[in-house]
């Protein structure tokens, strides 16, 4: 391999104002975190909405809710962030498209693309989670809430969910740390997050592997960072004795 | 300790065959295409009239192709390879100068401007095509030079010269553009096409290649002073003098021999695949400059 490497590269001005190739990956990452948090806002809550209804014993709420999730489940994110970015927006009344294409900035539009997509993706997901954790639990729960005078309601809200969001914290966290990989599909519209950044940094310095090392390391720091606080958050809201009991 | 002494004949042994087997000294690619009998070709998928796949699958064609495939003429001659075997390799602009530099692609012929940068990482050829950087937009936009983009949404492709010098042009000048970055040029024009930007700034011939595919070609215009000039080079590893050489040998001889201006003909001013579109894209003084005299030097060192 016929390489120069130059780790200097990152402290060296981009020709552009007074930046430096060091300061886009730190916007970049920026957009990265702002991208995956409200994507994630939106997934937590459609996905336990879908979740709740998949289980509800009704036919048809419990058939919508499935529907979407092998829709959003089977087709590929890519191809869902396209959708999203090149024609809905042409589906709009015309005065509110060219608002979404002409008023707001760039990035905000491809920003907002990309947020819904993420979020109705990931809702996919973590509605099968919220789903199998409502199952987990023993069907009496069920019943002794009815036997004891509960709506069904109050029966969710004050019995299941609590028990099934804390069986589920591993596997939503695994969903969560989804949600910052998967937030790279946004450099394929245009945003300017942490990929991004990397190729454009890359490109300008021909210096690819410096630039790729670099973003390999923060995407790695920043998901065991998050790792980490939700081991914390596992062990700050668990109840002794609660998964053995709910896993029987 | 009887081991050592057999094992040092042996590799002795290996060393006096394998260099007598080859007449001549060959190094780097040229050693490697003459041992495998195989070159391979990186090429690209879609920059037109450039290198790009249109006629067959799997199989370039372009301006930048056909030189490319002059310089294999001219390695079969040299080495005495009548039968040599081309093998091709997609690169994108991601991946070319890596995969030179790892011994993957042989040779890159596309649209790769010679630039400093680069060459700390590849050789250049000669220089194969001039372009300067304008904007494309719609006849009806009111847009005549880079002046009318203040405080418009602009598009460019990310990675290119372009891209670098609508953001310093931004910066230095406080134009308040708003600049968008495709992934590709074929994204770039989907979005000035559908509106969500009034330009798009890129190499001249790359906009005229857009243009021809455009569904109604006549609607936009290629306007603006150039805001640089680059000279696209083929890439090989550096380091190779004799390959280098033979490739600039090869390139300097088609510019001589004026059979330069039947390959220019045929992809700027002819119908070409897959539309049978004409680019009508007539030949620069730059360019000519660059037939006349030419150079591995980038345009920045000129």
């Amino acid at each position: 391999m016929n390489y120069n490497w130059d780790w200097g590269v990152f402290f060296r001005s981009t020709g552009i104002g007074e930046e430096t190739y060091l300061d886009w990956f730190v916007a970049g990452l920026g957009w990265t975190i702002a991208v995956a948090l409200a994507g994630w806002i939106i997934a937590l809550l459609l996905g336990t909405l879908l979740g709740i209804l998949r289980t509800v014993p009704n036919r048809w709420l419990a058939g919508i809710a499935t529907c979407y999730v092998e829709i959003f489940r089977n087709v590929p994110l890519l191809v869902q962030l396209f959708l999203w970015y090149f024609l809905v927006p042409d589906l709009l009344p015309e005065p509110l498209e060219l608002w979404f294409k002409q008023d707001l900035s760039p990035a905000t539009s491809a920003y907002l693309s990309v947020v819904v997509c993420l979020g109705l993706f990931t809702a996919a997901r973590v509605c099968e989670q919220v789903r199998t954790g409502i199952q987990a639990l023993p069907r009496g729960q069920l019943a002794a809430g009815h036997a004891l005078g509960f709506r069904l309601p109050q029966i969710y809200k004050d019995i299941l969910l609590p028990q099934a969001f804390r069986i589920i914290i591993p596997p939503l966290t695994s969903e969560f740390l989804n949600i910052f990989k998967n937030s790279s599909v946004a450099s394929l519209i245009g945003l300017m997050e942490l990929l991004a950044q990397t190729k454009q940094a890359a490109e300008f310095t021909a210096n690819l592997f410096e630039a790729f090392t670099l973003a390999t390391l923060i995407y790695f720091t920043l998901n065991m960072g998050l790792m980490l606080l939700m081991r914390l958050v596992e062990k700050k809201v668990a109840v002794p004795g609660l998964i053995a009991v709910g896993g029987k | 300790m009887r081991i050592a002494p057999q094992f040092l004949a042996a590799a002795v042994a290996a060393a006096l065959l394998s260099s007598s087997a080859i007449a001549e000294e060959l190094t780097g690619t040229l050693k490697k295409i003459k041992e495998t009998g195989t070159i391979t070709l990186g090429h690209r998928d879609a920059s037109i009239p450039f290198s790009y796949l249109g006629a067959e699958p799997g199989k370039p064609v372009g301006y930048a192709h056909d030189l490319q495939l002059k310089v294999v003429e001219a390695i079969k001659t040299e080495l005495g390879l009548p039968e040599l075997k081309v093998r091709y390799n997609l690169v994108t602009s991601q991946t070319r100068i890596p995969l030179v530099q790892n011994g993957t692609v042989d040779l890159e012929c596309g649209s790769t401007t010679n630039n400093l940068e680069r060459q700390r990482q590849v050789d250049f050829s000669v220089g194969i095509f001039e372009v300067g950087t304008r904007l494309l937009t719609r006849k009806t936009s009111g847009i005549r030079d880079f002046a009318d983009l203040k405080g418009k949404n602009v598009v460019t492709t990310a990675g290119t010269t372009s891209e670098r010098l609508l953001k310093a042009m931004n910066a230095e000048k406080r134009m308040g553009m708003n600049i968008i970055s495709a992934k590709d040029h074929g994204e770039s024009f989907l979005m000035l096409e559908s509106n969500r930007a009034v330009a798009f700034m890129m190499d001249d011939a790359l906009l005229y290649g857009e243009m021809a595919k455009a569904k109604n070609p006549d609607d936009w215009v290629v306007v603006g002073e150039p805001q640089s000039y680059e000279i696209y080079g083929c890439m090989l590893r550096k380091g190779d003098p004799a390959f280098k050489q033979l490739v600039d040998k090869a390139l300097s001889a088609t510019f001589a021999s004026g059979e330069i201006n039947e390959i220019y003909a045929r992809w700027f001013q002819n119908p070409i695949p897959p539309k049978g579109l004409n680019l009508k894209f007539p030949m620069s003084d730059e360019l000519k400059k660059l037939i006349a005299n030419p150079t591995d030097k980038s345009a920045e060192e000129i």
